[in-house]
Parts: structure tokens; C-alpha cells; sequence
């Protein structure tokens, strides 16, 4: 029997605010333990929450963005269950009334474009954080996190596979950075993953019994661990097993899921409406004003790239795949107005080193000012384009300048005629047979004695100067 | 005269004249604590010695620069439910017995801007969760007019500090009767506000949608002084209500109560209702008509669910409000545990007191899944309806009056063993709660046993001025508050 995947996914995204969700504490990451924090997110007894108003209109603008409708009456809800990393005793999040719901992104397959549905995206503050001591010393609770506003997106069950996951995560992610509601740092749990995955015979109506996988926090390892998990399922479902409703954690070493809890381990988390919070109303107007100025979203950005720089589609499409590349690709533009030229090197040689050393664009150690210092010295002619590229390496790698390595390295171009004269002599006294071919009208050899004597230069020369140098010597 | 027989107002008005100084005062009231705490236990923590020291340099201030305003040098009692920065704050629990807050309730903080004299926090029942001070871990206060009595509760050890003349005044909450139920035993005023009127920030919630911090006085216009100390918008609890505070004072100034229409509830003068109470309302009733007022019966028809509502909806919020006490951050930890589920169960077995554990359980059970509907669900639309009740009855009359407990203050251990018995001592306060609204208890007679009985009057949501007003104008016909007990 041939089996269809039917999966949906819960997103947990940070959302930018300066602040906590419900109280004044800064949301920096990578603070020394417990240093951020207040009565109100560490759950004194006594303090109460206070809506973030920014962490408001960020969830409002996303759901704009997902074609969502925005929910006018809001309530926050208490979902309580025990944790030490859990403050309170319960989260505050919303229930039965999320600020987002029923909208929909579009994503690009292999069979074109459709529409993954959104079911629902409301707010929510984060937990804290256990650390265990290693050898058993015990475990320290840092609340640094505890409160920081999360807006959780929830799909139907539209997907079918891996990549399409992988294509509406990367989608979602690109529309939450634009919008600069997220940063979309997966590492740093900035944008956090759980699919819900079934399998059911082809053409049958009813899902199967679904699994939820966590703890993933890679694309990379979206796509691995929902491959292993439709060929787990499909293997027990063949031997006429049962696909038991469970949590699963996906485990990066070994490649593979094992179960976090069952279905009968779930918790009741006795939702209820936060009696501390009146219930949050959002009027018509307020919500049309970041309609209006919702900034431009990356499929129109292509748009504009193709007309507005003259590129190909196909160097619009990823450049506008990410914000951070759209942003650093139009940042080069404003000081070097050859669009092909940096699209070129964006893709090229800047994305390779990016993913060689996993690095997001944002972070790139080559700045675009640095780019264009490479690119204006390529076209004053002091370097030449090869040798541009065989240094950009170390220029990602080092920090440094390009005129600084250019200029360590004797790398500038030569074009003074008196010393090319001198390496060109020499390369033609070394081939008597090449000259006497060309001298008898064997065009095609140039092209070898230019390499030679770029060889010869250590790539220094200008191929122009050479070529022309070449000629009148040999037509002498 | 001593120091500690005069009024609130009265304390201030020599204090701001300079005929007594802070440091008289704290003398004179400790004084006062030490020969009478030892029989009414109304405190848990005592502060008298940190404030002398607090009173002297006060004093100094005020000759040179820092202006006297109405609470400066006043020495206040505050119920051990609110936060107090640096001051130990127990709600009378095991589990918090060793909890020193890092910050002060937004009513500390308006009194501490005031310079207001803290003697010490009050007893009360654990997490205010009781009517009788018999549920506080660390033993129960007294009443003053009878020691084998209970002062009431929750808030017991704020009116047995204020019947007994150990402080001037005092804070305390009320979740469902617990400033208006002691004071009415203590034979003292007690007023809870509108729901929203005063901030909640830094109050230890037991059930966040009915508590609310209020004053324990002496006299009405004690009340009226320490309200507006106390009163007004905070932006740090999102349930307050953001409109001007009225000057509670001015609204006094009209003795008489023409105009004011009074309704009687038929419903809260039926089977339970001790004789003496009745009689001494009814004979209260009369004189707020000598004194004007139109007095017509109304009638609250939803009145016998409020208790069952009221246990529903307190014990479901105070299961969630009460997660925090696992031993993982604060207060107080189990020993000798070997995993995390085993702290969890004997922090909380050990640090909880029997009350709160049956109610902990209570809302946990009324939320649970397939519960939630019948429970919780049912409670808040019933809610409504006590809501709606009071709408319609308060379209015909200003004021409700009714008794503010149905019998006066019992004997220590009388109830401690039939929570249900205990529970219907507020049958009277609750649906007050439930609605939101202000309502008063101040003292309206005694029983022939010598025991202060109330009389509570119920206004409209931020209505205080009218139920200060006609409260004001009894007190002053009447002349109840100026019986004080003699304690032995």
C-alpha cells in the first residue's frame, strides 16, 4: 500500500520587542542567568502582567501579512501545568479567541504555486530556561527568557512533504524578517519548529493518527527528521503496526525521533481566561492603519527587482529569497550602481562562504561597503577580476581590507608596458615553436602565450595590456 | 488622652498642628502593642523598632523641608497579604514564611511617598483563604471584645489591631467578605472598593477577579482619608480603572439623606439570620429613614447561588494563582527530595495548610478537562446574572442596606471543622464580590452577649461617595464607634 504524508506545523516565533510581553525586562539573548528580569516575569507573588503593546501591533502586522483576519475581542488565557523553567505555574497565552485567524501563505513546488492555510497565530510568552550541571550537580533555573513575547502559527494539514515543509517554513520565515517582527534565528530559538505528521493510504478521506516532532532546529534538520519519521511510520504501518499518538524529539546524533510522551502522558492544562488581563480590543481603524503600511513583502521585492535593476527572474527570486540578501544586494546597489555585477558576486562567491562557514548574511564579515571597495578597484583596473575572486576567501576570512591584501600581497595588476615588456620577451624566448605557428598565421596561440604570460606574472597582468603588448611585439 | 484612642483624622490633625511628633507616636503605640498584642495576637511581624528610627528622621525632615501630607506619621497595620519591600510578608503561610519581598505594593508605595508609619503586618487566614484567622499557620488573632472569640477573617488581625487600638488604621482585602466580615466582628469600619479602584499590584492574589485592598477604621471618615491614599489608576495592574478620585472627605460634608433611596433585599433577611442582627439592622434601617433616606424592599433573587458561584470562580483562579508556591524559586522548599515531581508534591503538602489545599483542588477539579463546562462555564454565566441582579435593583434605589453577617462573631473552633458552616458566614458579602461593587460594614448594635454586629451598605460600581456618605451620617446619628472594648 502506498501511503500519503499529511502534515501541518506549529511555528513558535520571537517576536522583536525590546521588551517582555508583560512586564519592562529586556529580551537580549545570551545575557548572564536571571539578569533580566522582574517580579513580574520571575512570578513574585503579587506582581501582574501588563500587555506590550508593541508585541500587539508586531502580531497584528504578521497576520496582516498571512492574510489572516485580526480578532477584535481578545483574551488572554492561563494554560497551567508544573515546570521549573515555568515561573508562575502557568503560561499566559491565548485560548479560545487567538489575534490572528484563518489566513494563508503561497508557496512554490514542484507542481507551482498553492496555498498552505493558517489556522491560527496568537500571542503567548516564552518559558525560561532548566540548565543541568554536569555529574549530577543538580540544575539552575535562568528566567532571562521567561516572558518574552512568542507568536505561535499554526497550519492546517496541508503539507505533503518534507520539502514543502521546508518551502512554507523558509517562506513563513522570509515574510516574519521582512516584516521585522522575528529575526528568525533558528539557533538561538528565535523561530522555532514542531510539524504534526500522519500517514494515510492514498485516497482516503480520515487522517491517521498523528506524531508531533520537536526539538529541531535546522531546515536541514526539518527535512531529516520528516523523512525519518514517513519512513518509521510507513515501516510500522506495513508490518501492520499502529502509529501510537505521541510527542516525539528528534535526535541530530543518531538520526533519528524517539518518544518524548505519549498521548495519555498530555497534560490537562486547565485553560481558563487570565483574570489579570481585561480582554484586549482592537478596533477596525487601528488594524487598517498597519494594513496601509505593511512594507513591501518578498514576492512584490522581486517584482521590483526584475524591473527596477534590470536582473534576471532567476537572480531576483534568490535574492529576495531572504531579507537579509535583498537588504545587503540593494545596500551594494546604492554605492556601485552595477546590479548584475553584484548580484553576481552576492550569489556567488558571498553565498558560498556564507554556507561554508554557516554564517546569515546579516552577520557576513565582508560588509557591503567592503564588496564595493573590491568591486571599484576590479574596475579602476588595479586588480583583475581573477584575482578579485581567487582573494575574496581571504577576504571573508581575515577581516581585512582588499587594498590592504592586495597590497601584502603584490597583487596589483600590471599594466606598465615597460614590465610587462620584460615577462613577454621572456615567454616568447621560451617559445620559438608558438611564435614561428602564429607568424604563420595560427591565430589560436595567443591565447596561449597570454597565458603564459599570465602565468608567468602570477596573475598579475592585465590580460588587455597583454594582448595588445603581445601583438604589436609579434607583428614586429 | 492617650495617643492611641484618638481617630485617624484626629492623629493627623495634631500631628500636622506639631502637637505630637512620629516619634511620640511610635512610642505610644508600642507601647500599646506590647500590653495588648500578647492577648489579641493580631500580628505576625512586628516593625515598631525599624520605623522609631524611621519616625526620628521623619521629624527632622519635616522641621527642615518635606511636607506633611495626610498619612505622613501615621501608624498603620497592613495585612500580611501585601507586599511590603525589605518586610517580611507570610500571608500567614508555612510556604511563605521566610519570603522578604524585593518590592512594595503600589498601595505600600503611595503610603511609603506619604511617609507612613509601618507597625507591622496582620494576621490573617492562609492566603486569605478563610473568616476566622483560625486558618493562618502561625495561630489565630483574638477578637478584642471577646478573647474566646475569632475576629473574623480573612483579614482578622487588621480589625482586631484597629478594635484594639494597636494601630490607627489598617489595610487589609476582600475576595469575598474579608475586610467587611472581621470589621463587622471587631465592631469597626471596613470598606471594599470597586472592583479597579485600588491596585492589586503587590497584593498576594487568591482569586484576582473579586480581591481587592480596602481600609480597616475606626470611624467613616477614616475610611473616607485613608481611601483616597490609597485610591486611583496604576499602570501596572491592567484591571484598575483610569478616571479622577474623587475627594472621598468632601462627600461627607452632607449630613442629612434626603433624596438617597435605600433599598432592603427581602432575600438576605430569611431563615439563618440571627434575631439580635436582625433587630439591630432593623432598627438601623429606621434611622437612615429618620435621616431622610426612602427606604424601600428590593430584591436579589440570585442571591442563594453567590456561594456556590463564588466557590467555583475563587477556587479555579486561586488553583492557577497558587502554581507559583512549587519550592523552585521562593519560599518555602521541602527537604530531602529526590526528584523534581517529589518536590513539587511534599513542598507543597508541607507548605500548604488544610483550607488551601481543599481549595487548590476545588478549582483544580471545576477546570478540569470535561468539567470545565458545568463548573467554571456554569459559574460565570451565573455570575452574570447576580450582576444583572443588583443592575435591576440599583435602577430603583442608590444604596442597598443589608447585615453584614448573619450572626456575630463565634467562638474559636466553633466552625473550624465544618468549612461548609464557615463558608455561609459570608453569605451576606459575597455577591458584592462577584458584581464588583463598594460596599461598607460599620457597626450598627451589639448582642446581648456584648458582641459588635454590622450593618454593610452596597453602592454602585464607584459609587463610594454615596455609600461613604450615608455610612458617615449613621455613624454619626448612631454613636456605635465610640463603644470600645475592654480587653481581658
Amino acid at each position: 500500500m502506498t501511503y500519503e504524508t499529511v502534515i501541518g506545523v506549529e511555528v513558535h516565533a520571537q517576536l522583536q520587542t525590546k521588551s517582555k510581553m508583560f512586564c519592562g525586562c529586556g529580551t537580549t539573548f545570551g545575557s548572564s542567568a536571571n539578569s533580566q528580569t522582574c517580579p513580574v516575569c520571575l512570578g513574585l507573588p503579587g506582581s501582574l502582567p501588563v500587555i506590550n503593546r508593541m508585541a500587539v501591533e508586531m502580531a497584528v502586522r504578521a497576520g496582516l501579512a498571512l492574510n489572516c483576519t485580526i480578532t477584535a475581542n481578545n483574551q488572554f488565557a492561563r494554560k497551567n501545568y508544573f515546570y521549573p523553567d515555568l515561573p508562575k505555574g502557568y503560561q499566559i497565552s491565548q485560548y479560545e479567541s487567538p489575534i490572528c485567524q484563518h489566513g494563508w501563505i503561497e508557496i512554490v513546488g514542484a507542481e507551482g504555486a498553492r496555498r498552505i492555510r493558517i489556522r491560527r497565530a496568537h500571542l503567548e510568552e516564552d518559558a525560561g530556561k532548566n540548565v543541568h550541571e554536569t555529574g549530577g550537580a543538580g540544575s539552575r533555573v535562568d528566567l532571562n527568557r521567561a516572558g518574552t513575547p512568542l507568536l505561535e502559527i499554526v497550519t492546517e494539514p496541508d503539507m505533503r512533504s518534507a520539502d514543502e515543509v521546508v518551502t512554507y517554513l523558509r517562506g513563513l520565515r522570509d515574510i516574519l524578517m521582512y516584516l521585522e517582527v522575528c529575526d528568525g534565528n533558528m539557533e538561538e530559538g528565535s523561530f522555532r519548529c514542531e510539524p504534526n505528521l500522519s500517514l494515510r493510504p492514498i485516497g482516503q478521506k480520515e487522517f491517521g493518527t498523528k506524531v508531533e516532532l520537536k526539538n529541531i532546529n535546522s531546515f536541514k534538520n526539518v527535512k531529516a527528521a520528516i523523512d525519518y519519521e514517513i519512513k518509521r511510520q510507513a515501516k510500522v504501518l506495513k508490518e501492520g503496526g499502529k502509529i501510537h499518538q505521541e510527542t516525539r524529539l528528534w535526535n541530530v546524533e543518531r538520526g533519528e525521533t524517539a518518544v518524548m510522551r505519549s498521548k495519555e502522558e498530555a497534560h490537562d492544562y486547565r485553560y481558563f481566561p487570565d483574570p489579570d488581563l481585561v480582554p484586549l480590543k482592537l478596533n477596525e481603524e487601528w488594524i487598517n492603519e498597519f494594513r496601509i503600511s505593511l512594507p513591501e513583502l518578498p514576492a512584490m521585492r522581486t517584482q521590483r527587482f526584475v524591473s527596477d535593476y534590470g536582473l534576471p527572474e532567476y537572480d531576483a527570486t534568490v535574492l529576495t529569497a531572504s531579507k537579509g540578501m535583498a537588504d545587503y544586494f540593494e545596500s551594494c546597489v546604492q554605492q556601485f550602481n552595477h546590479p548584475k555585477t553584484i548580484s553576481n558576486w552576492v550569489m556567488g562567491e558571498l553565498t558560498r562562504e556564507l554556507n561554508n562557514s554557516e554564517t546569515e548574511i546579516a552577520a557576513s564579515p565582508v560588509s557591503p561597503e567592503r564588496l564595493i571597495s573590491l568591486l571599484q578597484i576590479v574596475e579602476k583596473g588595479t586588480i583583475s577580476l581573477k584575482v578579485a575572486r581567487d582573494l575574496f576567501p581571504e577576504l571573508y576570512s581575515t577581516g581585512k581590507t582588499p587594498e590592504q591584501i592586495v597590497q601584502e600581497k603584490g597583487l596589483t595588476q600590471v599594466s606598465d608596458e615597460g614590465a610587462l615588456g620584460k615577462v613577454i620577451d621572456e615567454v616568447l624566448a621560451k617559445s620559438p615553436v608558438q611564435v614561428a605557428q602564429f607568424k604563420d598565421g595560427k591565430q589560436q596561440v595567443l591565447g596561449f602565450l597570454v597565458g603564459q604570460v599570465m602565468k608567468a606574472s602570477g596573475g598579475k597582468a592585465n590580460p588587455g595590456k597583454v594582448n595588445e603588448l603581445l601583438k604589436k611585439k609579434l607583428s614586429a | 488622652m492617650s495617643l492611641h484612642k484618638l481617630t485617624l483624622i484626629e492623629l493627623h490633625r495634631k500631628f500636622k498642628a506639631g502637637e505630637v511628633t512620629a516619634a511620640e507616636i511610635v512610642r505610644a503605640y508600642s507601647l500599646r502593642i506590647s500590653q495588648i498584642e500578647p492577648k489579641v495576637r493580631a500580628f505576625v511581624t512586628h516593625t515598631q523598632e525599624s520605623t522609631s528610627v524611621q519616625a526620628e528622621s521623619l521629624d527632622r525632615n519635616l522641621k527642615s523641608w518635606r511636607k506633611t501630607m495626610p498619612l505622613s506619621g501615621m501608624p498603620l497595620a497592613i495585612k500580611d497579604n501585601i507586599c511590603t519591600d525589605g518586610v517580611l510578608t507570610t500571608c500567614s503561610s508555612r510556604m511563605l514564611q521566610n519570603f522578604v519581598p524585593p518590592y512594595d505594593a503600589t498601595v505600600i508605595a503611595k503610603l511609603r511617598t506619604q511617609d507612613y508609619i509601618l507597625l507591622g503586618k496582620t494576621n490573617l487566614d492562609e492566603f486569605a483563604m478563610g473568616s476566622s484567622t483560625e486558618n493562618s499557620a502561625f495561630g489565630p488573632s483574638r477578637n478584642p471584645w471577646n478573647l474566646q472569640c475569632v475576629p473574623g477573617g480573612s483579614s482578622g488581625g487588621s480589625a482586631a489591631a484597629v478594635a484594639a487600638e494597636e494601630c490607627a488604621a489598617a489595610l487589609g482585602s476582600d475576595t469575598g467578605g474579608s475586610i467587611r466580615q472581621p470589621a463587622a466582628f471587631c465592631g469597626v469600619v471596613g470598606l471594599k472598593p470597586t472592583y479597579g479602584l485600588v491596585s492589586r499590584y503587590g497584593l498576594v492574589a487568591f482569586a484576582s477577579s473579586l480581591d481587592q485592598i480596602g481600609p480597616i477604621t475606626r470611624t467613616v471618615s477614616d475610611a473616607a482619608f485613608l481611601l483616597g491614599a490609597i485610591a486611583g489608576h496604576d499602570p501596572l495592574d491592567s484591571t484598575s480603572i483610569d478616571r479622577p478620585v474623587p475627594d472621598y472627605m468632601k462627600s461627607l460634608q452632607k449630613r442629612d439623606l434626603k433624596t438617597l433611596r435605600v433599598g432592603v433585599p427581602v432575600e438576605f433577611f430569611t431563615e439563618g439570620l440571627d434575631p439580635e442582627v436582625e433587630q439591630a439592622v432593623r432598627a438601623a434601617i429606621g434611622e437612615l429613614r429618620r435621616l431622610g433616606a426612602d427606604v424601600k424592599e428590593v430584591r436579589l433573587p440570585r442571591t442563594d447561588a453567590a456561594v456556590a458561584v463564588y466557590y467555583v470562580i475563587a477556587t479555579a483562579e486561586a488553583s492557577s494563582n497558587l502554581a507559583r508556591f512549587d519550592g523552585v524559586k521562593f519560599g518555602f522548599r521541602a527537604k530531602e527530595t529526590k526528584d523534581l515531581l517529589e518536590l513539587y508534591m511534599k513542598t507543597r503538602q508541607e507548605g500548604f495548610g488544610p483550607e488551601v489545599k481543599r481549595r487548590i483542588m476545588l478549582g483544580t477539579y471545576v477546570l478540569s478537562a470535561g468539567y470545565y463546562d458545568a463548573y467554571y462555564g456554569k459559574a460565570q454565566a451565573v455570575r452574570t446574572l447576580v450582576c444583572q441582579d443588583f443592575e435591576a435593583a440599583f435602577k430603583e434605589v442608590d444604596l442597598i442596606v443589608t447585615p453584614t453577617t448573619p450572626t456575630p462573631a463565634f467562638k474559636l473552633g466553633e466552625k473550624s471543622e465544618d468549612p461548609l458552616q464557615m463558608y455561609l458566614s459570608d453569605v451576606f458579602t459575597i455577591s458584592v464580590n462577584l458584581a464588583g461593587l463598594p460596599a461598607i460594614s460599620l457597626p450598627c448594635g451589639f448582642s446581648k452577649a456584648g458582641m459588635p454586629i454590622g450593618l454593610q451598605l452596597i453602592g454602585r460600581a464607584f459609587e463610594e461617595e454615596i455609600v461613604l456618605r450615608a455610612a458617615h451620617a449613621y455613624e454619626q446619628s448612631a454613636q456605635w464607634h465610640q463603644k470600645r472594648p475592654t480587653i481581658r
